[in-house]
């Protein structure tokens, strides 16, 4: 790989990465402060998609926006309502909803797995046009995203330090603690769950509408590919305030990307994408598991070295 | 001013493990009470403060708190006028989260959008080093860097900070250091005192029990067995309310896990 082939691979990789940020921006508030690992998730963002593709076909670029996030927040409701109101497991509450979304999506997108929105006006095109023959008239893919997640990031860091944020953030910690300072704890998660949504489903609406097309599988793994990136960003910015954890999951999302990215030039067939983040996944959740009982499993080497059985041993 | 009668709960109904936890309990709190509560394990002292509090509806019965009937109304509702401790110092605050976001969530102060202001900020800090610990500087350090001493006194003024018609101790000295506890008490006996609190005390420390507050009360098989204030109560001395105690209920207090005098001597 020479060097003139790494511009246009980091702008891919920042793309792609913005793009997918929106929806680790999602998770950073659902999974990291909420607590909720949030299986919709998958099925929110191809809703977004379909909404915002049959939207902007329909002749309405920016009301495609708004209405993809207004039906990401419903979605969030509806899975927030299940797990707060109606006894459903979280967990279950997720897969549920993004079973009964893979239908609705299909019905949305009137009896079809694919839209196309090759020549559909959006956000891009009209974006495309102004740029035209000015120098960074390449970089309209780039600059919508970087618009849409620095809005997101500047939004959760005021938000998260409001009373209602605290409040949201306390829920995730112990909700006990929220009981007692007379707030429903259903209530925080309610309102969690749907701002997360609607940043989900705008990931999906704009990732659609930057590809010119959207089909029932632009979803699929979504939560898991989010989730590593949220992952890598909170190894990279472990300690620091909210805005600077939702900066490292923004940079989590571009790291994942570039690495990514860089893999398939060095001909990792494409199909692995999906492999590589469950991976990420299980790596950065179980690494710090057994660092927790390397300790313990070291002793239980010793003593068999030293030829006495470590069976009965208390496991930790 | 809190008013329970005929409350019953059993546990488990129905099943091999069914358990009647209260028993057809009355206890009439009068305003301004400091009530400390004994009993052995299993009492159902703990179960009495969930009843009131809320953490579960109780199966029978009635708890009124200044005139309203408070008996079905869920938790986080009623805990507008009731604050609560526990023993675990980690129960009540929010470990990743700072000392002042804390407080403000306590406070409720403000609408949902509000940050907190300098107004605000002040306060706490004031509040804060009437604690006597050196928190007032630590206002931006998340609540996990704290000792559970200071926890547990940081989670009183939580507790109180919107003062409660009702204050429920359960035993919130009981995980710390003596010197800890001694201070975290004396914290409380001041707050309660200032604040004219109604408070009802768990304590598995006899001594304290009789030394604190203005009325005692011991608990055996979901029921209060002994309830001794005033006059008959300040001449009482430890022996005294063992006697009572196994006089009312029939049998002897299980002391296994009861300090009968300060520091177990």
């Amino acid at each position: 790989m020479n060097l003139a082939d790494m511009g246009p691979l980091l702008q891919t990789a920042l793309e792609l990465g913005l793009f997918s940020a929106l929806t680790v921006l999602a998770l950073y508030l659902s999974y990291s402060m909420l607590n909720v690992c949030d299986l919709s998730t998958d099925g929110c963002f191809t809703m977004g998609a379909c909404v915002g593709a049959v939207v902007a076909i329909s002749g309405h670029p920016f009301l495609s926006i708004i209405a993809a996030m207004g039906v990401g927040i419903l979605s969030g409701f509806i899975v927030a309502i299940l797990q707060t109101k109606m006894g459903v497991e979280s967990l279950l509450a997720g897969i549920i909803v993004n079973t009964g979304w893979y239908s609705l999506n299909i019905a949305i997108m009137g009896n079809a797995s694919l839209l196309n929105m090759n020549k559909t006006e959006t956000v891009f095109t009209k974006l495309k046009d102004v740029l035209d023959g000015t120098i960074i008239s390449d970089a309209y893919r780039l600059i919508i995203a970087l618009i849409a997640v620095t809005l997101v990031v500047v939004f959760l860091s005021f938000f998260l330090r409001t009373r209602l944020g605290l409040a949201i953030r306390a829920t995730g910690n112990n909700p006990d603690m929220v009981k007692s300072s007379s707030i429903n704890p259903a209530f925080t998660t309610i309102v969690g769950l749907c701002i997360s949504n609607s940043f989900t489903a705008l990931g999906g609406c704009l990732l659609a509408q930057s590809q010119k097309s959207v089909n029932i599988d632009i979803g699929s793994g979504m939560v898991t590919i989010a989730l590593a990136s949220l992952l890598i960003g909170e190894a990279v910015m472990s300690k620091g305030g909210i805005t600077l954890r939702a900066v490292g999951a923004v940079i989590g999302a571009f790291i994942f990307r570039l690495v990514y990215t860089i893999a398939l030039r060095f001909h990792m067939p494409a199909y692995m994408l999906k492999l590589v983040s469950s991976i990420i996944v299980i790596v950065a959740i179980s690494g710090p598991y057994f660092k927790k009982r390397l300790p313990l499993i070291k002793r239980s080497l010793a003593l068999k070295k030293q030829g006495i059985d470590g069976e009965g041993r208390a496991d930790a | 001013m809190l008013r329970l009668s005929h409350v019953s709960k059993t546990f488990n109904p129905g099943t091999v493990n069914a358990k009647q936890a209260l028993t057809d309990l009355n206890l009439n709190v009068n305003d301004g009470d400091f009530i400390t509560i004994i009993g052995a394990n299993g009492a159902g002292k703990s179960t009495l403060f969930n009843a009131i509090a809320g953490s579960f509806i109780t199966d029978s019965g009635q708890i009124i708190l200044d005139d309203t009937d408070i008996t079905l109304m869920p938790e986080h509702i009623r805990a507008h006028r009731i604050g609560r401790l526990f023993q675990d110092p980690m129960r009540g605050t929010a470990a990743g989260m700072t000392i002042e976001e804390n407080l403000t969530l306590a406070a409720g102060k403000g609408g949902w959008l509000s940050h907190i202001d300098r107004k605000q900020r002040e306060e706490f800090r004031e509040i804060l080093s009437r604690l006597d610990m050196g928190l007032e500087d630590r206002m931006k350090q998340p609540m996990g860097l704290l000792s559970g001493g200071q926890r547990q006194a940081v989670t009183l003024l939580m507790a109180t900070i919107n003062p409660p018609s009702v204050l429920l101790l359960d035993e919130h000295t009981a995980a710390l250091d003596p010197a800890a506890a001694d201070k975290v008490l004396k914290i409380t006996r001041e707050v309660v005192r200032q604040e004219h609190l109604t408070c009802l005390m768990i304590t598995h420390n006899m001594e304290s029990a009789l030394s604190t507050g203005n009325r005692t009360l011991m608990m055996s098989d979901g029921n209060i067995v002994v309830d001794v204030s005033g006059e008959e109560r300040d001449r009482l001395q430890v022996e005294d309310l063992l006697n009572m105690f196994s006089e009312a209920s029939g049998k002897k207090l299980d002391t296994d896990r009861i300090l009968l005098k300060e520091g177990g001597k």
